[in-house]
């Protein structure tokens, strides 16, 4: 355990990011910003079918034209790649088949951007039209025509999990709610769109600067495709504006921008228009969700059986991890010993999903939350009692092998229930307003890394000189998190000195060790981790020779307020730099290094699958949705969400508040507005115009409240603050809705039009009673 | 299209450069002049992560043809302050959470700007509608409101040190 947990000078006080000023002036460098002399541009061009095979491509006239200086097909590197080891299915470009509308099919580089677009206005493609796939559900029963010939009836993976007896648990309910959901498909719409500049070096070396959330995993990639060693390659993290997963795998421009640097032995820059950031897509996939779930008349529930179906889109990625974290994640927020998961991921010819915030665990979470709140009102129940019926014991294990260290939910949901008003305003506000609840939970990192081995998932190192300046190597990759400065904030506060003295370099595969990334909120638990353990064992290093000098012994000293003390004789000390004055002396330049494994027993269970779900810690969530509901016209306002969020410890209370609300803002956009539109492969609405994400004048306000429940092995208790609120805020929103007009809406995003469907349905079922005057769904008894 | 030479004053100095005359303000500014604190975030002048003041109003420089405003200031988020003379927007911006990304942040700060100069006591509402033509994927906007109260704190703590009260 950490000294003077109370007595922090740094961790749990807001701090200002470390990169702000360099963002607030206008002078940080993204990845598109950069350029060097003699740069290239580059252009992908993209398949106008859904599915079709290539006869031919001829380029000839394309490399022709004047300013061109190479052109690229799939033959020019042949070997496949993607994010899972078992999905390598992609390509720099296609080989046979082009699989959806905005498929890669070459690219060209050339001296601007206009002579790029012409040149690919040259290329000529020879295609044979395929009987294309487009909904899930038609595509797994498909006999021929499947879009990878290694997956049979376009079934990417199918997963079947049965824990306790589902069979036994329906037995004992008294009620028993079963729907069918469906979400549709979103994406991550960072706003910076991807780039990527990939310099050849004179020495035959690439240098790759790239907006991704894994260079260490473009880095392998790179390799692989362009077939050099990793060590001739470097990939760069330059600034990068926004992820929420969309990045968190390798991008098609990536592996263009480097095969054709290869080729032309030129610096070559892709930068991605919004249209292309959507063609290369890996957001939130179509989800059907079939759910069945028994409770009893004390509000306890006895089973949950779901059957998932996602739309994968045409490429593996990150495929069946997304459909075991919904399987994984569904029950195990609560105390439920019986579930039944029956998980597919469906191939369709469209463009691949992928990680999106809340990666697995959004779309089950707004079914299984909605189907818990309509069986409150089967029960006759308050739907946020039934949620403290169902809380973990924690410390435990849930049904599923999870471990569960630390356990903030029912502290969440008491702090949404004071907040809000819960008491005075369920089932109480008049027609058209209302309230509703939802928790949600997620991941502070995978325990189990994508490629399996036993090396530690983050290494840390840190250096100190002549100068007395702390340098923190890490390969974490900030992406607008706070990633480098809760790294700045763990390793001041451990050796006693103020932020500004740390410089943090960060996400350089030739200058930090190696770390897997910014996904599945594994950042703060695992790379804080790393990092703390480096800045123990420079501070041991420094006082072990202070201590020396002094001749006492290296426990009686502290590190604190710049300065190395004795802790019970204060004429022992020394300023931290006259400290690492003498600690040179005994080891000349001083370097320390920490690591994080996640320990073996938060690896989870042993049945196929088991390796996704596991984490070393659990984040919680609690939401109350206050909403305002215009009959007449099915519009939403959302007035206001309620969020508590249990992070374990916050280590930035200002960063946190801001991951919150970003969680929250953007479950808001996919309950209410966002939404991919297709038409046979067709995306109708590529564009920021048409995709609407939410602004200002449509946000709700947020009140966001941080539980801290201090998890043992999280850095001074830090679980993950980025994701876990998302989940919780679309089924708090449909939620509401009913409590404010008394119709379920199963299908998001909730359009007005579908409020007014099913309020014109509820209508016509009342009809004939007589009363027009619309009434509130009210409980039976509330038992509290 | 034949370059042509032209004159752009660009946060407070004049810049002399070769252009094509259907150059974008935007492209002018990243690709000829080398200030790439004016983002590019969409494909249809929707995101404002472009915005740039011109005489004091924030315009999308997306859209706007560089030729057209020769003569004309034209600040960009490097004008608003650099390192150790920071406006209180940026300052806002870089203390209370309003970047997290920092990607839209260029554009917030011109709209934040325009609207504190024109109105320096804004209500919740002008602060969302001045706003309203930015896209923000990270903060919820929340922390940006925060940013702008607290420039609007500072601007007020400020032109009081200036201006003798009068009552």
């Amino acid at each position: 355990m950490a000294k003077n947990t109370n007595g922090f000078s740094i961790i749990g006080k807001p701090m200002a990011m470390t990169d702000a000023r360099a963002k607030v002036t206008g002078l940080g460098k993204y990845a598109d910003d950069l350029s060097v002399p003699g740069m290239l541009i580059g252009k992908i061009l993209h398949s106008p079918h859904a599915h079709a095979r290539i006869r031919s491509i001829d380029t000839s006239q394309a490399e022709a034209l004047a300013g061109v200086k190479v052109t690229a097909t799939g033959e020019d590197a042949r070997n496949p790649y993607g994010i899972l080891p078992i999905g390598h299915d992609e390509r720099a470009f296609a080989l046979g088949k082009a699989l959806y509308i905005g498929d890669n099919i070459a690219a060209v580089a050339a001296a601007t951007p206009e002579i790029a677009e012409q040149a690919l206005d040259l290329i000529r493609v020879d295609y044979e039209q395929l009987p294309a796939w487009f909904d899930p559900e038609q595509s797994m029963k498909a006999a021929s025509n499947w879009i990878n010939e290694e997956r049979p009836q376009n079934i990417e993976k199918e997963y079947h999990h049965v824990f306790g007896d589902p069979v036994k648990g329906f037995g004992e309910a008294d009620f028993v709610a079963e729907e069918r959901y469906y979400a549709g498909e979103v994406n991550q719409a960072a706003m910076e769109p991807h780039a990527t500049l990939a310099v050849w070096e004179p020495d035959e070396r690439l240098t790759v600067h790239s907006s991704t959330q894994v260079p260490f995993y473009l880095h392998r990639t790179i390799a692989a495709v362009c077939e050099m060693p990793m060590s001739q390659i470097r990939v760069i993290k330059p600034l990068i504006g926004g992820g929420f997963g969309g990045k968190s795998e390798i991008i098609p421009l990536e592996v263009a921008a480097c095969v054709l640097a290869k080729k032309s032995r030129k610096p070559v820059k892709i930068t991605y228009t919004r249209e292309e950031v959507f063609l290369a897509h890996r957001g939130r996939p179509i989800t059907i969700v079939y759910l069945k779930v028994g409770m009893t008349r004390a509000g306890k529930i006895t089973a949950v059986q779901a059957r998932v179906i996602q739309d994968g889109g045409a490429y593996c990625g990150y495929g069946p991890v997304t459909v075991l974290y919904s399987g994984a994640l569904l029950g195990a927020i609560y105390d439920i010993a019986n579930v039944q998961y029956d998980g597919f991921r469906v191939l369709t010819n469209k463009p691949a999903c992928g990680a999106m915030r809340g990666h697995g665990t959004v779309n089950v979470r707004f079914a299984f939350e909605s189907i818990l709140d309509q069986l409150a009102y089967q029960a006759g129940l308050d739907p946020l009692e039934v949620r403290r019926r169902n809380l973990l014991k924690a410390p435990c294990i849930t049904a599923n092998s999870l471990r569960v260290t630390s356990y903030g939910l029912p502290e969440c949901v008491e702090k949404v229930f004071e907040r809000s008003g819960w008491a005075e305003k369920k089932g109480k506000l008049p027609y058209g307003k209302g309230v509703g609840m939802a928790c949600s939970h997620y991941v502070s990192g995978a325990a189990n890394p994508i490629i399996r081995s036993n090396m530690p998932h983050t290494t840390v190192h840190i250096k100190i000189d002549r100068d007395a300046a702390v340098t923190v190597y890490t390969g974490a990759s900030e992406i607008g998190q706070g990633s480098d400065t809760m790294q700045v904030q763990i390793a001041a506060e451990v050796l006693g000195v103020t932020a500004d003295r740390i410089k943090l370099i960060a996400a350089d595969t030739e200058l930090t060790p190696i770390d897997l990334g910014s996904y599945s909120s594994r950042v703060t638990f695992m790379a804080g981790n790393a990092c703390l353990n480096a800045a123990k064992d420079m501070r041991d290093q420094i006082v072990a020779a202070v201590a020396k000098k002094f001749g006492c012994a290296a426990e009686d000293f502290e590190a604190k307020n710049g300065r190395m003390s004795h802790t019970s004789d204060a004429s022992k000390s020394f300023s931290f730099d006259e400290a690492v004055a003498v600690a040179l002396e005994f080891h000349g330049a001083l370097s320390a290094r920490g690591t994080y494994a996640p320990p073996e027993t938060a690896r989870g269970g042993k049945f196929k699958g088991a390796g996704v779900g596991p984490s070393p810690a659990y984040s919680y969530s609690a939401q109350v949705a206050e909403v305002t509901v215009d009959p007449e016209t099915g519009h939403v306002h959302v007035d206001k969400i309620v969020a508590a969020h249990d992070c374990g410890k916050a280590l930035n209370p200002l960063t946190v508040e801001g991951q919150i609300e970003g969680s929250v803002y953007m479950g808001f956009g996919q309950a209410l507005q966002e939404d991919m539109i297709w038409k046979d492969g067709r995306l109708m609405n590529p564009s920021l115009l048409e995709y609407r994400i939410p602004a200002t004048k449509e946000n709700p306000e947020i009140e966001s409240i941080i539980v801290e429940s201090i998890d043992p092995e999280g850095p001074f208790g830090a679980k993950e603050a980025g994701e876990g609120s998302l989940a919780a805020t679309i089924p708090a929103i449909a939620n509401a809705i009913f409590d404010a007009v008394g119709v379920r809406i199963n299908s998001i995003p909730i359009t007005p039009d579908k409020i007014l469907d099913a309020l014109r349905e509820k209508q016509k079922s009342a009809g004939g009673n007589g009363s027009n005057a619309p009434k509130k769904a009210s409980l039976a008894g509330s038992p509290r | 299209m034949n370059k042509e030479l032209m004159r752009l004053r660009v946060n407070g100095e004049e810049r002399e450069i070769a252009i094509a005359p259907n150059r974008l303000v935007l492209d002018a500014l990243r690709e000829d002049l080398g200030l790439t604190g004016s983002k590019r975030g969409c494909d249809d002048s929707s995101c404002g992560c472009c915005a740039v003041l011109i005489d004091g109003t924030p315009m999308l420089s997306c859209v706007a043809l560089a030729a057209s405003y020769e003569g004309r200031e034209i600040t960009t988020v490097e004008g608003l302050g650099g390192p150790g003379e920071l406006d209180p927007v940026q300052e806002g911006y870089a203390e209370m959470g309003g970047a997290q990304c920092g990607y839209c942040t260029p554009g917030f700060m011109i709209a934040t700007k325009a609207l504190l100069d024109r109105n320096p006591e804004p209500s919740m509402d002008e602060i969302r509608e001045a706003l309203s033509g930015n896209l923000c994927r990270c903060t919820g906007y929340m922390q940006i409101y925060e940013s702008v109260k607290y420039a609007i704190e500072k601007l007020r703590t400020k032109s009081a040190a200036h201006v003798p009260a009068t009552h």
